[in-house]
């Protein structure tokens, strides 16, 4: 929800090209989340709610560390918590912070029908204008991660925003500033990977787990958030992260071709129906009929 | 026809002063419900379905008051078709005239006639129109209120989000076919369906011409 001077790469809901795309370079921002060094104390859920300007919200006890079932529209950063049982390690608390993970390709954004509602920004950063937002959900439909959230009172979708407003300030976001263990980390993309794939390798080598490994789905072209899993093969166990997340072939499908084809059957039968006219003419009733029924009065 | 002789008949086939009852006043009431619903429910649906036409969403107050009333009318506009099914049903039926006349619909499309056979109150393509609106209205409601609470649809169930956008759009699109061809035929292919429509009466001769089991029937009384 930020009105900040950054070069867009994306509009959504927007009839024709960006403006200004191609102009500018930037870096791509990346946040890594190394769940393997969270202890789940919630500082970067209390960081997100303060920074954002957030109310606290009810927490629901569900047998589970879990502050409640899902993120809200209010509470954008959620700690994901899974009790999971491994062979080798046996009982593990697994712990993922869960928000927004800024698609490269944002589901989000390509269900969105209303202009300037979401865009994404050159350096990555998926974000929602709210002013432009109209409630209609599609968001929550495009999006493979189940994080935008309508709100009944504003009637508007919201979510994790990256801290838009600091990060083009030079600051890092509101939750990776809070996280006492250093397991969350902000920089480029490129820089996080290196250091993902130095924390997975040291995971494999040292820690043993032999299937640690960095996701960063390319089904969505990779994400700006990325994770140190220390079971990359299953990263369904963590809260449900997705192992393979991709835009619902059904909004593809209705975002593209079907716009294309019923787009151009419309204007078919509009014309359609005036070269009828056309070329028959109206239809006018008999006045006078051959047979008998025309004598009545 | 003048205004004061508008149809208040409470059947259709009575005739007043040398025209023929088309249209009840409660059908006409209806039908216009319906027809303002759908508008309405096609100019903002227009909106929501592509970028280039999202500035109809301002005739409707704009794209957040557009997207808050769109439902509401929608029910509107299935509580208008849900009367028609209960009104017309029964007249709506197909008969095997309508099948001798689907046969024969080439000359229908080419203004042709006086080679068709007759038919009753309803030709086979307007009861096509209605069973497709009727069907159509349907997919859009369940559709549609799956659309409108996408966000108490729990993750599990997201299938239903993902078809429900799917279902819409086709069943809407379907119906914008209907509606043109609908809409064409009621007010410049057909003479004098439009005023049927409005005040109810059509002269004897357009029954006769377009209707003649129809006409031959209320004429018999």
């Amino acid at each position: 929800m930020s009105q900040v001077n950054l070069e867009v790469r994306a509009i959504s809901g927007h009839a024709g090209s960006v403006p200004g795309a191609g102009l500018k370079r930037d870096l791509d921002v990346c946040k890594l989340i190394d769940v393997t060094t969270c202890i789940g104390c919630k500082a970067c859920e209390v960081a997100c709610l303060e920074w954002n300007g957030l109310t606290f919200s009810e927490t629901s006890f569900n047998n589970s560390y879990q502050t409640m079932p899902d993120t809200a529209w209010n509470y954008w950063n959620l700690i994901k918590f899974n009790e999971h049982e491994d062979r080798d390690h046996g009982l593990m608390l697994l712990m993922r912070k869960d928000q927004c993970m800024h698609c490269a390709e944002p589901g989000c954004l390509e269900a969105c029908p209303a202009d300037g509602a979401i865009v994404q920004y050159v350096n990555g950063i998926v974000d929602f204008n709210q002013e432009q937002c109209i409630g209609c959900g599609y968001c929550i439909t495009g999006c493979p991660f189940n994080i935008p959230k309508f709100s009944p009172t504003a009637r508007k979708v919201f979510k994790c925003t990256l801290c838009v407003d600091r990060v083009t300030q030079g600051l890092e976001p509101a939750c990776i500033k809070s996280c006492p263990t250093g397991c969350l980390h902000f920089g480029t993309k490129e820089d996080m990977l290196f250091l993902a794939e130095t924390r997975a390798k040291q995971l494999r080598e040292q820690s043993g787990f032999a299937n640690a490994g960095v996701y960063d789905p390319s089904g969505v072209g990779g994400t700006h958030v990325v994770y140190v899993l220390h079971d990359s093969t299953n990263p369904e166990a963590y809260g449900g992260l997705p192992s393979d997340p991709h835009i619902p072939w059904t909004v593809r499908l209705w975002k593209h071709p079907l716009k294309w084809l019923g787009n151009l059957a419309i204007v078919g039968g509009l014309v359609g129906v005036a070269l009828h006219y056309m070329r028959f003419g109206p239809k006018r009733p008999e006045e006078h009929p051959q047979n008998g029924t025309g004598a009545r009065p | 026809m003048s205004g004061a002789q508008a149809a208040i008949a409470e059947h259709a086939g009575e005739r007043q002063g040398g025209r023929i009852v088309r249209y009840t006043l409660t059908e006409r009431i209806n039908h216009w419900i319906g027809g303002f619903a759908y508008i309405y429910l096609l100019i903002t649906g227009l909106a929501f379905w592509s970028p280039y036409l999202f500035w109809l969403a301002a005739l409707a107050g704009g794209g957040p008051v557009a997207r808050y009333w769109h439902p509401w009318v929608g029910l509107v506009f299935f509580a208008s078709m849900i009367w028609m099914l209960v009104d017309w049903r029964s007249d709506m039926a197909t008969t095997p005239e309508d099948l001798k006349w689907r046969n024969d619909v080439q000359y229908y499309i080419r203004n042709e006639d006086e080679k068709l056979p007759p038919v009753g109150r309803f030709n086979w393509g307007q009861k096509q129109f209605f069973w497709v609106m009727v069907y159509a209205v349907v997919f859009l409601l369940l559709s549609g209120l799956a659309m409108w609470w996408v966000n108490d649809i729990s993750w599990p169930y997201r299938w239903v989000r993902y078809l429900a956008v799917l279902i819409h759009d086709v069943a809407a699109l379907v119906t914008i076919g209907a509606f043109i061809i609908h809409v064409y035929m009621g007010t410049a292919f057909v003479r004098g369906s439009f005023s049927a429509i409005v005040d109810g009466t059509v002269p004897e001769a357009w029954a006769r011409t377009h209707h003649r089991l129809w006409y031959d029937k209320v004429t018999r009384k």
